[in-house]
């Protein structure tokens, strides 16, 4: 054996990827927005190129309709915060419940966490849409229920159970010694939770937590099929009212998703540097 | 039930039974612990010591039979659990500090929280305590900033800060390299020496001998024998603690 004295079944450090040195999972990089913010203006040139002379040119056109799309992709971020917001209050009193001695609590966590959890989250928001009323009626005031609130809703569904299966898996996550600890030291039950197990899993709920948001920020454009204005409807608007020009399609969509990226992308590295972080120091 | 009085055992186990499901693991146990005594329980690994000092402060609950801490009986279903462990300290073999604070804030937590004391007296309390156990200059150190010897002398700290009758310590010294062993050692031999009620549970035979008033040897769930530490490092008769002994000593 080539390796002289190293055990057969111990390899040696770095040895374990064919490239040598510890894996690494792949995360995003500023030169993937490149390649899009590249494809982007490949997609302006070529319909530079295939547009009829006289017409605006592509550029100018994205440019004039740029405050309009910015404000439907402000309300896609309204919509992410608030959703995560409701999602993640309600998410770690459900996380609470999976945990809780009681086995009626229990129950109904667990229900509405795999309810939730397992159902596409386009249904989900149908399901909201149509069984929500459009306003209420409280004492002859009424209450106006629009369908963005009703989309936000509709999202932070899927967010609290999301959140409640991090919030129980970072509770369950933390060595049991630290429970018989607390109880040797007379602390109850809830007063160890909130004092010494919750304090100690926000650090290992974050990462999980900020993809979740990503992955919410991204599926807001969904409310545009619910006939919610965002982002992408008034993409589709905007193409009408430049005539439904073919070659408008491809640098109009390209701009949605480069506004995404831009936003999601530093949420991306940010969580990648804290699990790093996290990592060597529990 | 007549209030008890100190001429009574602050500690006293008659026929405890516990199983976990099929496996009995302790099965009869019995014995008293006077105030101000040390009493070491020694025996092979899974003879149910640390199930022993689980059962005394109610972390786990007994099958059948009966311990009274200061009288109280322990196994009781209208026990108030936070009373009796206001009255019994334990400490772990892994420590099991608090690692999100520091030093200092794991000895002051629980008076603070859970007995609701005044702030200024339980920190000049933990100071004491800090200084008492050696780690006076590693107040502000958080748990993962020192040595195992250190975390268990802070933990020693942490279940002094509670004022307690009675110490268990399970296996303590276990998970310590042999010289930090020492340090940990001395804290204990210290607590005792100023009249602590404590039940240890042990390997270190040396230890036991030297502080001991009392030593008790279980295997497979019942005690086998005991006596003062002389007499039983000297005389011990049954074929199962001399095999013990022989090969720990």
């Amino acid at each position: 054996m080539s390796g002289g004295r190293i055990l057969p079944v111990i390899l040696p450090p770095g040895a374990r990827g064919a490239t040598g040195g510890p894996w690494r999972a792949p995360t995003l990089r500023a030169r993937h927005g490149a390649v899009l913010v590249l494809a982007l203006l490949l997609a302006v040139g070529a319909a530079e190129a295939a547009a009829e002379p006289g017409r605006p040119s592509i550029l100018g056109t994205l440019w004039r309709w740029t405050p309009l799309l910015l404000e439907g992709f402000v309300f896609n971020i309204a919509i992410s915060l608030l959703a995560m917001a409701i999602g993640t209050v309600a998410g770690l009193a459900v996380g609470l419940g999976l945990i809780s001695p009681n086995p009626g609590v229990r129950g109904v966590s667990w229900c509405l966490t795999q309810l939730f959890r397992n159902a596409p989250w386009l249904v989900l928001l149908f399901f909201v849409m149509f069984l929500l009323p459009f306003e209420f009626r409280v004492g002859g005031v009424t209450i106006p229920f629009p369908g963005w609130i009703k989309a936000t809703l509709g999202f932070a569904l899927p967010v609290m159970a999301n959140t409640a299966e991090i919030v129980r898996g970072a509770i369950q996550s933390i060595p049991y010694g630290q429970w018989e600890a607390a109880e040797s030291l007379a602390f109850s039950r809830r007063r160890t939770l909130w004092t010494i197990i919750l304090p100690q899993c926000v650090k290992r709920m974050l990462p999980p937590w900020m993809n979740l948001y990503s992955l919410v920020a991204m599926a807001t454009v969904q409310a545009s099929v619910v006939g919610v204005t965002e982002m992408l409807t008034l993409v589709s608007e905007v193409h009408a009212a430049e005539g439904g020009r073919p070659e408008l399609l491809a640098p109009l969509y390209g701009y949605a998703l480069l506004c995404f990226f831009l936003y999601c992308y530093p949420i991306g590295r940010l969580t990648a540097r804290l699990e790093r972080r996290f990592q060597v120091r529990i | 039930m007549a209030a008890w009085t100190p001429d009574q055992p602050l500690l006293r186990l008659a026929d405890v039974h516990k199983s976990f499901g099929a496996v009995e693991v302790l099965k009869g146990v019995g014995f008293d612990v006077m105030k101000g005594e040390v009493v070491c329980i020694i025996g092979p690994s899974g003879s149910g010591k640390s199930t022993i000092l689980r059962c005394i402060n109610a972390l786990v609950p007994i099958d059948r039979g009966s311990i009274l801490v200061e009288g109280q009986e322990v196994n009781d279903p209208r026990l108030d659990k936070l009373a009796l462990r206001r009255k019994v300290g334990m400490v772990f073999q892994q420590y099991n500090l608090f690692p999100h604070k520091t030093a200092l804030q794991n000895v002051m937590m629980a008076p603070l929280q859970v007995l609701k004391q005044d702030k200024a007296e339980v920190e000049a309390r933990a100071h004491r305590l800090m200084a008492k156990v050696r780690l006076q200059d590693k107040e502000q150190s958080y748990p993962g900033e020192l040595s195992g010897g250190q975390q268990q002398r802070v933990a020693i700290a942490r279940s002094l800060a509670m004022n307690p009758e009675l110490m268990l310590f399970d296996e303590v010294t276990a998970a310590l390299d042999p010289e930090t062993v020492k340090e940990v050692l001395v804290t204990i031999r210290e607590l005792a020496e100023e009249g602590m009620t404590c039940v240890l549970v042990t390997h270190e035979m040396g230890f036991a001998r030297e502080v001991g008033d009392h030593i008790y040897f279980t295997d497979r769930g019942v005690i086998v024998e005991h006596g003062p530490p002389k007499e039983f490092f000297a005389r011990a008769s049954d074929p199962r603690t001399r095999q013990f002994l022989d090969q720990i000593l």
